[in-house]
């Protein structure tokens, strides 16, 4: 869709559409097939990104960062969209939980991560608890000034090993009008810490390339300053952040049901069956018509999201709404897209199999449509007394 | 040394150009404008000559409907230090003939003193390939068209440029008009930071009238048609057939 753009917008748009041609598309089948991106190309792409300034944009000047705007942010995420996390994830855009960080924190956290120096994970998932959030294992004890945390973490995902993980674990447990309740604390954990293992998890079929990490933690000792913002808080820190990281799923689903719709149309537009062109049948063609009205919904509910965030009054079912609609949106492009193609739909050659796989993933990480309906239905019944 | 450099706005090259129905030209409602790509060449150029400390200061100029303001933001963004806007038509379909964009450009080039001027060889839209020639002419001074490189040395400037068959080398003095050609350089784009500086700097807006300039179309458009459509190629399996079919089918050897 072209969307109306101010002109910085309309400059970054170009930019960064350059960037993904020269230091990302290049290399997508070869990280597709060897299900690795080689750490020598996360580098360059690394480097690239922080020369032209794409590193860190979305965290604010003060810290270092590029300062762009929600607006600016969704035309970047629409266009990484059309791509890989496997490779876009290197342009690192820092989770901004870590402003939660105080200066000393900072120092050891987030100021490196700006520069590229380190890396983070954002570690809620257990194999216990995925959905159920509040089914967390994971329990740090007070000792003395120091917590010691034990448990495990599954499904926790970046580019290449962290150096250190924001780790949600539970502290304790409060009495609530809804029953009892767990604290949830967020810890800063570094890798290396005596008791605290990480490794590769099992390989993911959407974005192959892109890690997912199991973290075990044995009796790890850490001191009062790794609580990341206030003990009892993790919950409510991570709440504060993740409603825009689902914005930000939603606007890369658009981009990259953008890619298909245009690999689609154009295929419509060419293979012949039957004498003309398949578009000219209905069933394509009015098939092509849906997935652009697919597409130009969903556009404009991310839109409507980063209006209402820019204007502080986004919620949590608003977030949901963009979530939920946007990722089932690119998924039935996704499968559309492999019909229009036939058999060559399914071909190993074609990026068309990949982008149906990696749509997949959609629905599920940042929590699930289902997760999602259920935070658009209790915000219509909670009011209602149900 | 200050450096013009006459950005245009035109049809993007990865734009299907489709001609409009009576004929009058190409349509180009809703259709996305980008710089020349010849001219971000010239720009390139202008900024690498500035980075070697060479050139105090980059002006872009652009002649034509007021969207060439969009035009001069990226010129901006990618390194030019001011801009100006010369709103020559209220109409987008309107194409300025290179020799009013070749006066209006040598009045400036009087207004500001500037002792080099880069442009493009063409625009892609009209491939005219006049303006760098005429403006030259209209200063009385050297030209070196279709540059491929350029080298400065004082007062000198070497100036490879691509001619029919190879390369030739010639030497001209500032003040000058270079045009430049495909080979010279891969323009960069702007970076984030330059994007956010280009809305600090600073874009003046003139018109014709401001440098005592006419400007009217000597030119009339009869007709413009799409070019012949391609036939579908085949497949040779063999050498033999490729010679065979050359021979007897496109009777070219
Ligand atoms: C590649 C990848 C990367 C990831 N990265 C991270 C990361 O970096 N950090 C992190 O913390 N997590 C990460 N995750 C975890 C991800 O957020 C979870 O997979 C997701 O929240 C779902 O949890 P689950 O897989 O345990 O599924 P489950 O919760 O077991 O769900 C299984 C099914 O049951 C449904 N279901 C569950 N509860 C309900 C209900 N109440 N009503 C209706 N249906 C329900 C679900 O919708 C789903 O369809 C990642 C996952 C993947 C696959």
């Amino acid at each position: 869709m072209d969307q109306v753009l101010n002109q910085e917008n309309a400059l970054l748009l170009t930019t960064v559409r350059k960037f993904l041609e020269e230091e990302i598309l290049p290399y997508e089948d070869e990280v597709d097939k060897t299900g690795e991106v080689n750490p020598e190309l996360g580098k360059q792409i690394e480097k690239r990104a922080k020369e032209i300034g794409l590193f860190a944009a979305n965290l604010p000047t003060e810290v270092g960062g590029g300062g762009l705007d929600y607006r600016s942010m969704m035309v970047l995420e629409r266009e990484y969209g059309k791509t890989s996390h496997a490779l876009h994830s290197w342009i690192a855009r820092p989770t901004e939980i870590l402003l939660a960080c105080d200066e000393e924190q900072r120092q050891e956290f987030l100021y490196p991560c700006v520069r590229g120096e380190k890396r983070e994970l954002f570690a809620l998932t257990e194999p216990g608890a995925g959905s159920d959030v509040m089914g967390m294992k994971s329990n740090a004890v007070k000792d003395g000034d120091d917590w010691v945390l034990n448990g495990s973490k599954h499904f926790i995902s970046g580019p290449c090993m962290p150096d250190f993980a924001i780790v949600f674990a539970v502290t304790g447990e409060d009495k609530t009008k809804r029953g009892i309740r767990k604290r949830i604390t967020a810890f800063l954990v570094n890798r290396g810490e005596k008791g605290f293992d990480i490794k590769e998890g099992t390989k993911c079929v959407s974005y192959r390339g892109y890690k997912t990490f199991a973290l075990n933690f044995d009796d790890v000792r850490l001191s009062k300053r790794t609580v990341l913002g206030k003990e009892g808080e993790g919950l409510k820190l991570s709440g504060k952040w993740l409603g825009m990281g689902r914005i930000w799923v939603g606007a890369s689903c658009c981009g990259k049901a953008e890619r298909m719709i245009s690999l689609a149309s154009e295929w419509a537009a060419d293979r012949k069956q039957f004498g003309q062109p398949i578009g000219k049948f209905q069933g394509i063609g009015f098939r092509l018509a849906d997935m652009a009205v697919g597409l130009r919904a969903a556009d404009l509910m991310v839109n409507d999201a980063v209006d209402k965030a820019e204007n502080k009054i986004m919620k949590d079912e608003d977030a949901a709404m963009v979530k939920l609609f946007c990722s089932e949106m690119v998924n039935k492009v996704a499968d559309d897209t492999v019909q229009i193609f036939g058999g060559m739909g399914l071909m190993e050659e074609m990026p068309i199999q990949r982008l149906w796989r990696d749509s997949r993933l959609e629905r599920i990480w940042d929590g699930t449509s289902e997760i999602q309906r259920h935070i658009i239905a209790r915000s219509i019944l909670r009011p209602l007394g149900a | 040394m200050k450096i013009l450099v006459p950005v245009k706005r035109v049809i993007d090259y990865n734009v299907k150009v489709r001609v409009k129905s009576d004929g009058s030209g190409v349509d180009l409602a809703n259709i996305k404008m980008s710089m020349n790509p010849f001219d971000e060449i010239a720009l390139e150029e202008a900024i690498r000559i500035k980075e070697a400390g060479k050139a105090d200061e980059i002006i872009a100029v652009s002649i034509g409907a007021s969207q060439s303001q969009e035009t001069l933001r990226t010129a901006l963004a990618m390194g030019a230090d001011r801009a100006i806007l010369v709103v020559a038509t209220d109409d987008v379909n309107q194409d300025i003939e290179p020799l009013d964009v070749a006066k209006i450009l040598h009045a400036i080039v009087v207004e500001e003193r500037t002792d080099l001027i880069l442009c493009g060889k063409q625009a892609i839209d009209n491939d005219m390939n006049a303006t760098a020639q005429m403006l030259s002419a209209l200063m009385g001074c050297s030209q070196a068209t279709f540059a491929s490189k350029i080298e400065l040395a004082g007062e000198k400037i070497k100036v490879t440029r691509e001619v029919d068959g190879g390369l030739q080398v010639v030497e001209v003095t500032l003040p000058s008009v270079i045009s430049v050609d495909l080979r010279l350089n891969e323009p960069r784009y702007a970076s984030l930071p330059n994007i956010m500086k280009a809305k600090r700097k600073p874009l003046e807006q003139k018109e014709p009238k401001d440098f005592n300039v006419l400007v009217k179309n000597r030119l009339e458009i009869i007709e413009t048609n799409e070019p012949a459509e391609r036939m579908a190629g085949i497949k040779v399996s063999s050498v033999d057939e490729l010679v065979e079919k050359l021979k007897n089918d496109a009777g070219v050897i």
